[in-house]
């Protein structure tokens, strides 16, 4: 490199797989010049579990509670994809009470995913407090899962078709008072956070990402928003019957670490905002579709995609008419959005690059699969 | 009474009490930090955590003590002994009360007066950046290796303010001694408002107090400026390939220099042992209601206790409380611990700051410490003491 400083010589430093703040097992090779970045290299698949191929080998049915456990902050996120696009394959209609269900365990999840990103993030950049209070808060939505599926993170909550459990007594009450506790904690948060300069000064103008770069590498959900571009697939193409729900996409301006946070402090709101309509409304009837016992879909493909926590989740499912699909491919939000690190990274200092890795909110088990 | 003798006593004295506050001051920082994470800390070992330093103590000691391959190895033994002894020298100069009278014998609250204390502790804590660096070359490692150059920069850049605004005060009290720098800050105005030096004419240190405790964080290493070992970035920074005794010596020199820096603001800018208001107005009884509304507290606490393990834990603290409540009583008794209770009290409340700020800022970066350093806090500094020296050649 001819810009090295006094022609000092190269570092190459080994973050991870075992490193603190790496989120699990990711491995970044970074190339230093004293603490600035020249360039990066992840090394992922630690984790790889062989996910899609394991749906090869298992009936449709069988292969629903794998995806939880992909991005496992996220499960019913990861779940609903699924189901819808196996819904799709065979064309299923899932009656009203189902859906209206599952919209409000799914933005109740992507607020706990949200919280579980804020919390870790801020430790990153080394604030330790705020992962203590934001895991406070998930506990309050762990809760509900665990009363109504029985488990706290890798829920399997819906099925092929709709729901498999009705709502339990005080369902409704319950998610009511966590979005009520909810909103006054995010202005704790931001108390904590948004006025603090040092904060303000370790993200603002870290990691920018600019709206033709991120369509470039194919970046989605927050980051993508945090650029400017006002895309969600829950407006852009409703599922589950989100187009019912009345809420705004924020979006930020300069895409940059700051923007990022920003504008997943504001998605919570939003997310609260469609629970709260969701619950009043919840209509009556069954919860499960006409499914057949034994799935055999046609012969075809099918991709659906939904708006996870952390970008285009999509399911790529192609069937030859078995009761096992031929193919499962999973468009893994988390694996996209890293592609765009070491564009972020080069020209930081180390102290951005974990503030970077942070802001990606990745989830290795999503990454790897 | 013989000299060696005397000092012999008074240093063990002064070890021995240093060294449990060292170990105490770690379960405070833990529990302090846990309350405000919404968390217990230590609560297993002993009532309330209470035994928890020395189980770690003993762990620490029992444990391997690893030689990663590849280190220096004169170096790597030498930089934890170094860093410790470095961060405890300096209590030596440190005044922590008035002369006394004990069996006969008078001699003063402090282990020696150095008519250059002042400039000893600076140049001490200059030193103290060596362990780190050091620490960090031996270590034949990467992680160390920025860490220690970090550390480097930033102990060196942060010493700068440091000593300007110690040097203030100084202008005022016109001595290096410590405890006659204390000793000019006895007085009050108005018979009621001490003559502090962050309250003393002809300038008030307000902002050079404010500035130090800036740049004690720095020198110490805590967070906002912790980035010598921050954890999120450097897993360890440069004790990443300590283990055992030789990092708890890392840890302990932490404590130590969180210990001196704040004995020094206690000692520069708060009047050392010299109660907030005189004596004849009733400051002697401050100790005992203080003590006594603690045992009040927890009291309650014990007669209202959320957990079955707090059975017996709040009423022998009440009870302890009431028991030093009545102690400060006693005029002798109160005579010779009032200062030390008054030392004790503004240095503890100063490390709270410390503990309290870990629990709720973030970390600086690299170049924002430095800017931080270079373009603000050395010039806010630079300025008070010109203030200052302009002001004392008109008044003083």
């Amino acid at each position: 490199m001819a810009d090295t400083f006094l022609d000092s010589t190269e570092l190459v430093l080994n973050m991870g797989p075992q490193h603190p703040s790496t989120h699990g097992v990711l491995r970044v090779i970074v190339k230093l010049d004293g603490e600035r970045v020249i360039g990066t290299e992840c090394v992922i698949g630690y984790l790889h579990r062989g996910v899609e191929k394991i749906g090869e080998n298992r009936t449709y049915q069988q292969f629903a509670p794998y995806v939880d456990r992909m991005d496992y902050v996220a499960s019913v996120s990861n779940g609903l994809g699924y189901c819808l696009a196996v819904e799709k394959l065979i064309g299923v209609e899932v009656p009203p009470r189902a859906q209206a269900v599952r919209v409000i365990l799914t933005e109740l999840n992507r607020i706990a995913s949200h919280l579980v990103w804020l919390g870790t993030h801020a430790l990153d950049v080394g604030a330790l407090t705020p992962l203590f209070y934001t895991f406070r808060e998930r506990e309050d939505i762990l809760n509900i899962y665990e009363k109504y599926c029985g488990a706290r993170l890798t829920t399997h909550a819906f099925r092929i078709g709709g729901l498999q459990y009705e709502l339990y007594e005080g369902f409704e009450d319950e998610v009511r008072a966590v979005c009520d506790t909810i909103l006054p904690k995010i202005d704790e948060y931001e108390q904590l956070l948004t006025g603090n300069r040092i904060w303000v000064g370790r993200l603002k103008g870290v990691g920018i990402l600019t709206a033709e770069e991120c369509k470039q590498y194919g970046v989605t959900g927050p980051m993508l928003r945090a650029a400017g571009v006002k895309w969600d697939l829950r407006k852009a193409q409703p599922y589950s019957g989100y187009e019912q729900y009345d809420f705004e996409i924020p979006v930020g301006q300069n895409g940059d670490t700051f923007d990022r946070y920003i504008v997943r402090l504001e998605e919570m709101r939003q997310s609260v905002r469609i629970i709260r309509q969701a619950v009043d409304r919840i209509p009556d009837g069954p919860i499960m579709g006409k499914v057949p016992k034994v799935i055999k879909p046609p012969v075809g493909e099918v991709y659906v995609s939904i708006e996870a926590p952390k970008g285009e989740l999509g399911y790529y499912i192609v069937s030859d008419g078995s009761t096992q699909p031929y193919r499962v491919r999973v468009r893994p939000p988390s694996f996209v959005n890293l592609q765009a690190l070491d564009k972020m990274a080069r020209g930081a200092l180390v102290a951005d690059l974990v503030a970077i890795i942070g802001t990606i909110d990745i989830v290795l088990g999503e990454v790897d699969r | 009474m013989n000299f060696f003798l005397l000092s012999a006593i008074k240093m063990a004295m002064v070890m021995g009490v240093l060294m449990l506050t060292l170990l105490y001051l770690q379960w405070a920082e833990r529990k302090v930090v846990a309350h405000i994470q919404v968390r217990l800390g230590p609560y297993r070992v002993g009532p309330h955590g209470l035994l928890q330093p020395i189980a770690d103590t003993l762990k620490l000691l029992l444990k391997e003590d690893l030689t990663p391959p590849g280190v220096n190895k004169g170096l790597y033994v030498f930089a934890p002994f170094l860093a410790i002894t470095l961060s405890l020298i300096s209590i030596v100069v440190i005044p922590f009360g008035p002369a006394i009278e004990v069996a006969g014998v008078q001699t003063w609250m402090q282990l020696t007066d150095l008519n250059v204390g002042v400039v000893f502790v600076l140049a001490i804590s200059s030193l103290a950046v060596y362990g780190i660096v050091l620490a960090g070359w031996a270590s034949n490692s990467k992680y160390p290796l920025l860490g220690s150059l970090r550390s480097a920069a930033q102990m060196i850049s942060y010493e700068l303010p440091l000593g300007l605004t110690i040097a203030a005060p100084l202008l005022m009290a016109n001595t290096l001694s410590l405890r006659e720098i204390v000793l000019s800050q006895s007085h009050y105005y108005w018979g009621w408002i001490p003559a502090w030096n962050v309250l003393h004419g002809p300038l008030p240190q307000v902002i050079a107090f404010v500035v130090f405790m800036i740049a004690a964080f720095a020198e110490t290493n805590r967070i906002p400026f912790d980035l010598p070992e921050a954890e999120t970035e450097l897993v360890a920074g440069f004790h990443t390939e300590y283990s055992s005794m030789k990092f708890a010596g890392f840890f302990m020199a932490e404590y130590a220099n969180m210990f001196t820096v704040c004995s020094m603001a206690t000692v520069l800018f708060l009047g050392g042992w010299l109660p907030p208001w005189p004596a004849e107005k009733g400051s002697v009884f401050f100790p005992s209601v203080m003590f006594a509304a603690a045992g009040l507290i927890a009291l309650r606490h014990g007669l209202y206790r959320a957990r079955p393990r707090d059975r017996r834990s709040f009423q022998v603290i009440a009870m302890v409380s009431f028991g030093l409540a009545a102690l400060f009583l006693i005029p002798a008794f109160a005579q010779f611990f009032s200062p030390l209770f008054w030392f004790g009290l503004k240095t503890g409340l100063l490390l709270f700051t410390f503990i309290w700020v870990r629990g709720t800022l973030p970390r600086f970066r690299y170049d924002q410490l430095m800017r931080f350093a270079w373009s603000f806090l050395f010039p806010v500094a630079a300025v008070n003491l010109m203030a200052t020296a302009l002001l004392v050649a008109i008044f003083g």
